[in-house]
């Protein structure tokens, strides 16, 4: 095997994305959205790697760091682009605004 | 339960259609090595796990192979986007359309359809995590050739995502192998 995964660091974690060129990211929502996946990501890695660790301090002081980072990023969104959770994850403004466009495979 | 978030887990862009490209890509969603197979198998075994690190792993794992399932449906959603019948029929995509038109169904690139079969469930946890392992690797060398037969630098971008994250799993239900290896050795014992 070509991988010895050890405790992932988040600019590990994040390589994936750093392939995504800048020129091509051309809507905001989009940007937006691509730093939450990039916090997302790093928390995903380190969540698999917690189920096997539970012991390892510092990938928990980590992923418990991603934490409020991913939240804030999703709150930022959420008030210019609504919901990203639904079944009472996210509020809503008026009208009810779960059902707009664009879904995730239309963006 | 489960809950679902309006994006993907990564953005999937597309150079522009590609019926010919869409018609492999198929095989990650509804074929045998496939996310929709990843997905049930892991989730579906959780249930006869010993360990708490084991019930755990597959439960998030499983969850991310659905997210992995949604971006090979966007994948292939958006390589068949405004695609004629005729041009579906050349890129040997004309049985899908006859059955399907544009929309996803679960096969494998030559339209058999995804079967239960692919996935076993044992109920003894080294047997299943071992396939697990196994699975995984299989799905790796899916994305490699995939990677391979790729002509859109877009598509392949993700398409190298998602055969890292096999790797990762592999990686993660072999330690959950070896946890469950040690607690069944330590129950023998006492
Ligand atoms: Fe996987």
């Amino acid at each position: 095997m070509d991988n010895k995964q050890e405790m992932p660091q988040i600019p590990e974690a994040v390589k994936p994305e750093d392939k995504v060129k800048a020129e091509n990211i051309t809507s905001s929502q989009t940007q937006m959205l691509l730093e939450i996946q990039r916090l997302e990501f790093t928390a995903i890695e380190l969540n698999l790697y917690l189920d096997t660790h539970p012991n390892d301090q510092k990938a928990l002081s980590l992923y418990n760091s991603v934490v409020p980072q991913l939240k804030k990023c999703i709150e930022a969104y959420e008030q210019r682009f609504g919901p990203l959770f639904h079944f009472g994850m996210s509020t809503s403004q008026y009208p009810w605004q779960w059902i707009n466009s664009p879904w995730p495979w239309d963006l | 339960m489960w809950v679902y978030q309006k994006k993907l887990e990564y953005p999937v862009r597309v150079s522009g259609p590609n019926p010919k490209l869409a018609k492999v890509i198929i095989t990650q969603y509804g074929g045998p090595d496939g996310e929709l197979s990843a997905s049930l198998r892991y989730l579906n075994q959780r249930y006869s796990m010993p360990t708490d690190k084991a019930k755990g792993l597959l439960t998030d794992i499983g969850t991310e192979e659905m997210a992995h399932m949604e971006i090979v449906a966007t994948i292939f959603y958006k390589l068949t986007r405004g695609v004629s019948p005729e041009q579906m029929q050349a890129a040997g995509l004309g049985g899908h359309y006859a059955q399907h038109n544009h929309a996803l169904f679960w096969s494998d690139p030559n339209g058999v359809p995804w079967i239960a079969s692919y996935v076993q469930a044992t109920g003894d946890p080294i047997t299943d995590l071992t396939e697990d392992m196994a699975a995984e690797q299989k799905a790796r060398s899916t994305y490699e050739h995939l990677i391979q037969l790729s002509d859109d630098p877009c598509v392949t971008d993700v398409l190298r995502f998602l055969r890292e994250r096999e790797v990762v799993h592999f990686q993660r239900f072999g330690e959950a192998l070896n946890d469950v290896q040690n607690y069944l050795s330590c129950k023998k014992v006492f």
